[in-house]
């Protein structure tokens, strides 16, 4: 079984490039070129020098001793937290401002959800001296002002996406239509392993520094490469691809996904893509969509902003068809629980997503000499309006 | 013969008109049609809506909003469409987004669409590739004619790709933008009109986005065989309903 892009852009079923005419010079300037752009020595060095020195990386693969007491497992947490900007997405942003640049690009959009991206966006636009437009849902500028005013102070503008739901979805079709408007100076840095091909992949491939580095790390401190799992939470799901990456041909290795059951999955107000979605195309890729019968897409909801998505991307759509990948939904109250639990037994705050992740010792009993590795994939700053509100802090 | 290529074959520049199905009211539909053919309008999109539409400006999308909002489905617009043949004879092309066809079923769509005598479809984000191999069968053995989009932006390979794959006509996007976001022509467009017609693509070619008036349209239609008019449409019919349907299309031509 193939887990990877194939050559016309699909995983399995899902994948492609279902875009307007309007985009197609675009995205297949980036298809034809991205590889070989990220194969260059030049490239590579400048990336893997800006990952080291800008970003601090390698993050650490932390041994979270309470917690695998508690679980009576071994939990190695793989801390993107502690990357510059606080969360994994800035590996992807540098990479793909570096694409921009050699593609002589000289205009900068993104989406974002929880601001995480946009901030990661205006972070690497900043560093570069290139124009920075990131749109954001309307509601979700409201949830998140934290980040908002810091891709203000970085110097982006944050342009508000009015329609549909205001969330992370009508941000991307803003994000797209504005890329529809200026298709030739601008290059779209899509946040996640969506889009249309090669958007996934190439997401995919920065992400996937996060798999690379918990290989050599757990070498040094277990004297083996593979854990036995590896899990993460999931919306689009970048950080998740970038986690499972290097371990999707190692079948040794269990895959375990985690999304955002909302206030339940069949509660009306979830965003549990794997169990609620059906084929369908969205943001320019066939994937797993929430959808009406009718082929209107649903609205999502998390108390979370990053995973509050209708679809998945459709590498993971894959995993979950094909069964490589176990996919568990977790509601508000118990991820926003989780979070809180790290928080005391480890001193560590984790972003809302995050805490999904981490709520996976409520859904899956592991073996005491199981090694269990989580994506730690942000810290909780942004988030503590929302721990605050909940927990009446 | 497709009624599109019978009224291609007419010796006249082709006034088309996009409205969205299910907008302003749900059951505006066949009253629409009947009043663009009764004011001489020769070819009608029905815009089937969708929750995402990532080509279109705000009208369109407040339009289609709106049209979900009102009921309007898929089923809701066949069932509206049944016996339109025996109350309308210009041709009709179903424009949606692929996502609300797929979830129909390609095949199903498409045995529908030829039994309520539709003659076409626009589906701008089904890849010009990906309908020759998978779709291209299945809308031939309806008889349907599919149209795709070329831009200023779309090579003169791939334009040439996409003559050898349409069987009616090339949509030309007048410039990079979604729906309903120029005000006029300038020498780009002029310049990408006349680089298109010298080209001689087998298809003949009809202009959309950017036509709002009766200045736009001769502009359009000078090298071309006719245009499409939306957004300024449903802006129209926002304001004055269908009663103003006449007087708008007369200003046009």
């Amino acid at each position: 079984m193939n887990y990877h892009v194939d050559e016309k852009g699909y995983y399995g079923d899902f994948g492609g490039a279902y875009i307007p005419e309007m985009l197609y010079p675009n995205v297949e300037e980036l298809r034809t070129t991205y590889l070989e752009i990220m194969n260059e020595p030049s490239f590579k060095e400048e990336f893997n020098q800006l990952l080291k020195d800008y970003v601090g990386r390698p993050s650490p693969l932390y041994y979270a001793k309470r917690l695998s007491e508690k679980y009576k497992t071994k939990v190695y947490l793989k801390r993107e937290d502690l990357n510059h900007t606080g969360a994994h997405k800035i590996n992807n942003t540098i990479g793909q401002i570096l694409v921009a640049k050699k593609l002589g690009k000289n205009r900068i959009i993104a989406e974002t959800g929880a601001g995480q991206h946009g901030v990661a966006t205006a972070t690497v636009c900043a560093l570069a001296g290139i124009q920075c437009i990131v749109y954001m849902g309307e509601i979700d500028i409201k949830r998140q002002a934290p980040n908002v005013a810091r891709m203000k102070m970085l110097g982006a503008e944050v342009r508000a996406a009015k329609s549909g739901s205001k969330t992370l979805k009508d941000a991307t079709n803003e994000a797209i239509r504005d890329w529809i408007n200026n298709p030739v100076d601008t290059h779209y840095i899509i946040g996640s392993a969506i889009g249309p091909h090669p958007y996934p992949d190439m997401v995919t491939r920065f992400q996937s520094i996060i798999s690379e580095e918990i290989k050599w790390q757990l070498k040094e401190k277990e004297n083996r490469e593979n854990p036995d799992y590896v899990v993460a939470c999931i919306g689009g799901g970048s950080n998740a691809a970038g986690t499972y990456y290097h371990f999707l041909n190692a079948p040794e290795v269990g895959i375990i996904a985690v999304e955002a059951a909302g206030k339940g999955i069949h509660s009306g107000e979830s965003a549990a893509t794997s169990k609620l979605g059906k084929d369908g195309i969205i943001h320019g890729c066939k994937t797993l969509l929430m959808q009406s019968a009718d082929g209107q897409i649903t609205e999502p909801y998390s108390i979370s902003a990053g995973l509050d998505y209708p679809g998945v991307g459709p590498m993971h759509s894959h995993l979950a068809r094909t069964g490589r990948a176990e996919f568990f939904s977790v509601t508000d109250d118990d991820a926003m629980a989780s979070g809180l639990e790290l928080s005391q037994l480890e001193g560590i705050i984790p972003a809302i997503e995050t805490s999904h992740a981490l709520a996976i010792f409520n859904e899956k009993k592991f073996e005491p000499d199981d090694i269990v590795v989580i994506s730690l994939s942000g810290r909780g700053d942004k988030d503590l309006n929302t721990y605050i509100d909940y927990f009446k802090l | 013969m497709n009624r599109i290529n019978q009224k291609l074959n007419e010796d006249k520049k082709l006034l088309s008109i996009y409205f969205t199905a299910g907008y302003p009211s749900l059951n505006n539909t066949v009253t629409i049609l009947e009043q663009l053919e009764a004011s001489g309008v020769d070819m009608v999109e029905i815009g089937l809506p969708f929750s995402d539409p990532l080509a279109d400006g705000p009208t369109i999308q407040d339009s289609s909003t709106k049209a979900l909002h009102n009921g309007m489905t898929t089923v809701k617009l066949f069932e509206q469409l049944e016996g339109i043949r025996e109350k309308v004879s210009i041709p009709l092309i179903i424009m949606g987004y692929f996502n609300p066809i797929m979830q129909y079923g390609v095949e199903a769509f498409c045995t529908k669409c030829a039994k309520l005598g539709i003659d076409g479809l626009i589906i701008p984000d089904l890849p010009v590739a990906e309908y020759d191999e998978h779709y291209r069968a299945i809308f031939e053995k309806y008889g349907l004619v599919n149209v795709f989009l070329i831009t200023p932006q779309t090579s003169e390979d791939r334009i040439h790709f996409i003559d050898s794959v349409s069987n009616g006509f090339i949509y030309m996007v007048s410039s990079a933008s979604v729906t309903g976001s120029t005000s006029g022509f300038g020498n780009a467009q002029e310049e990408y009109f006349k680089r298109i017609a010298s080209m001689k693509l087998k298809n003949p070619q009809i202009v959309g986005f950017g036509i709002n008036n009766a200045e736009t349209f001769k502009q359009a239609t000078n090298t071309t065989k006719g245009a499409i008019i939306g957004s300024a449409f449903i802006k129209m019919i926002t304001e004055k309903g269908v009663h103003g349907i006449s007087s708008f299309i007369k200003a046009i031509r």
